[in-house]
């Protein structure tokens, strides 16, 4: 018998309308899978074995009434930063305690909407805070790849690093993540798998513990484009829970996938060559530049000039959001809470000793830069510099369809590599987190592994509410790259 | 500019976080590090440009009714409550 698990969602789900494996036949070969794994990877931090067991037997139910819908019977990983009903959710940080919500978030209901199931909840660095998953308060997850026959432990990127390490290792069909820096686009590039954040606003945030608001987006990490394609469909659309949420009218993605690039225009922003990068990403990138034009489409140099500010200004702009949006963890309506002599003791030692040391320098920052006197010299200054990329942007997109980038400036490191220096970390953000600055969708799609054999991928970026684009220009190169190398399965 | 222990200090006192003694000049030096980082953005032209508060351009806020959607579920609200009794939080004394 086939092994369901390596099956692709859009596979899986062609496997289940045929009748020749049920929902509950492949959520067992999942929970079987995870079991075996889990111990040595750690990517998942729940597993709901019963009910991921109970609904795909209801789900085969609906299927046999003819009342499948568009993801009936897909067994998903779920990040833990979103909230699920009577399931606990903590974002992976202590301080939110054995937090179990008692409502479902908008992304993750109109999952179960469509038919999807959930395995269970998966690691993340603590708030998505982090490039490496180091940060969660269920330890580091390790990524199913390993270098050449070494057996050091190699991170799956982060934030969403179980998502990513889940969809690699064949833990589930496809997982959600989100995105305020890179934290879908990086593990999805360290790991071999496709990752797409969208516009901002595509995706409700209702529901999904707040990190940092405008710039924190919902999206899926799959075994391929077509997969994201397909489960983002179900995740988007307006939600008047959400103010920022954009109105209705989702283009269908699947199709897109299909669109040709004939004619196109990709650009290729020369501030992407940075200093140190390893002579393979850029190899890769002229690879890519290739695959594009054999598919007929037109390459443009272009320049995206305030490029090397968008780190410092999302170093801004992110911890100060979070500092707001992290007040509320006070220890008195949910989570964790440490008793002081006095009530601001009481606050002030449930913060200490619920948040982690990454979450609390990037509290300090925000305090500090949003504190009187200091709003006008950093948030201000930072969201102005901001506008200016997102001017950047807009000036290129007038010339160009679709713009090419490598995904990120190294493969995957090993953990405990780069956790001594902040800024070093932050790095790895480079090339995604100007999509996030701008509100554009990006998409990154392994292409190659290095001579270590270590997943590299490309990083497709497009208008606002274009990723249609990014799907058509995702699909023709992974068409073009075949990428089917997966990790060996040393923990079997 | 340079953040010295004094403002560490205020800033974790303004941010609610008990910052032991011993951590507060690492603390500093980290802040410091970050912040030196940072700086590079006064080098860009920033005259006359409005601050980016929307990611897509045109997308104002979504108005909605204004009537009641949800609420009423005491429960709901209190079950992950560390101290709740009688319907109510139970919070440390504020008034002696």
């Amino acid at each position: 018998m086939t092994d369901l698990t390596a099956l692709t969602l859009a596979s899986a789900l062609d496997g289940m309308e045929k009748k020749r494996f049920s929902s509950a036949e492949i959520t067992d070969a999942f929970l079987a899978a995870i079991e075996k794994a889990n111990p040595h990877l750690n990517a998942y931090v729940v597993v709901t074995a019963e009910q991921a067991r109970a609904a795909a037997k209801a789900s085969d139910a609906r299927r046999a009434k003819g009342q499948a819908g568009p993801l009936e019977g897909a067994p998903l990983g779920i990040k833990d930063l979103f909230c699920t009903e009577g399931v606990r959710a903590t974002a992976c940080s202590n301080i939110l305690g054995e937090f179990t919500p008692t409502y479902e978030s908008t992304v993750t209901a109109n999952l179960w909407r469509d038919g999807a199931l959930m395995l269970g909840k998966l690691n993340m660095d603590e708030f998505a805070m982090g490039s490496s998953n180091e940060t969660s308060r269920f330890g580091p997850v390790v990524s199913p790849w390993r270098r050449g026959n070494e057996d050091a432990k190699l991170t799956p990127g982060g934030s969403s690093g179980g998502s990513a390490s889940a969809v690699a290792a064949d833990l589930c069909l496809g997982a959600t993540a989100t995105d305020t820096g890179g934290s879908i686009r990086q593990p999805a590039a360290f790991t071999g798998t496709v990752g797409i954040k969208p516009t901002y606003g595509r995706c409700s945030r209702w529901g999904i513990v707040a990190f940092a608001s405008s710039l924190d987006q919902a999206g899926p990490i799959t075994k391929t484009v077509e997969d994201a394609a397909m489960l983002l469909q179900s995740m988007a659309g307006h939600d008047p829970k959400d103010s920022t949420s954009l109105p209705d009218g989702l283009p269908d993605f699947r199709t897109a996938c299909a669109k040709p690039i004939k004619g196109m225009t990709i650009g290729i922003p020369e501030e992407y060559r940075v200093d140190g990068m390893p002579a393979e990403i850029e190899a890769l990138w002229a690879q890519g530049i290739e695959w594009a034009k054999e598919a007929g489409a037109k390459i443009k140099k272009i320049s995206l000039k305030h490029t090397k500010y968008a780190l410092p200004t999302y170093y801004i702009v992110a911890p100060a959001e979070a500092s707001s949006n992290l007040a509320r963890y006070d220890g008195m309506r949910y989570g964790a809470r440490v008793a002081g002599k006095d009530l601001v003791a009481t606050y002030e030692q449930s913060r200490a000793r619920g948040f982690g040391a990454e979450v609390q320098r990037r509290i300090l920052i925000g305090t500090y830069v949003l504190s009187a006197g200091y709003y006008d010299a950093y948030y201000l200054r930072a969201q102005k510099v901001r506008q200016r990329i997102a001017e950047d942007f807009r000036e290129a997109f007038k010339d160009v369809d679709a713009i090419l980038t490598p995904a990120t400036p190294s493969a995957a490191f090993a953990l405990g590599e780069r956790s001594g220096d902040p800024v070093q970390m932050y790095l790895n953000d480079i090339f995604t987190v100007t999509a996030n600055l701008a509100g554009l969708p990006g998409l990154a799609l392994p292409v190659a592994v290095d001579a270590q054999g270590l997943p590299l991928g490309l990083q497709v970026i497009g208008r606002a509410l274009d990723e249609e684009t990014v799907f058509a220009v995702s699909a023709a190169l992974e068409k073009a790259a075949k990428f089917s190398t997966k990790p060996a399965r040393w923990w079997t | 500019m340079s953040i010295d222990e004094n403002t560490v200090r205020k800033v974790a006192r303004l941010a609610r976080l008990a910052l032991p003694e011993e951590r507060v000049a690492p603390m500093a030096a980290e802040l410091n590090g970050i912040m030196a980082w940072i700086e590079q953005l006064n080098e860009v032209d920033v005259e006359g440009v409005e601050p980016m508060t929307s990611a897509v351009e045109g997308a104002g806020l979504a108005m909605r009714e204004d009537v009641v959607t949800d609420g009423n579920d005491p429960e709901r609200v209190l079950a992950n409550a560390p101290k709740a009794e009688d319907g109510f939080f139970v919070v440390p004394k504020v008034v002696e």
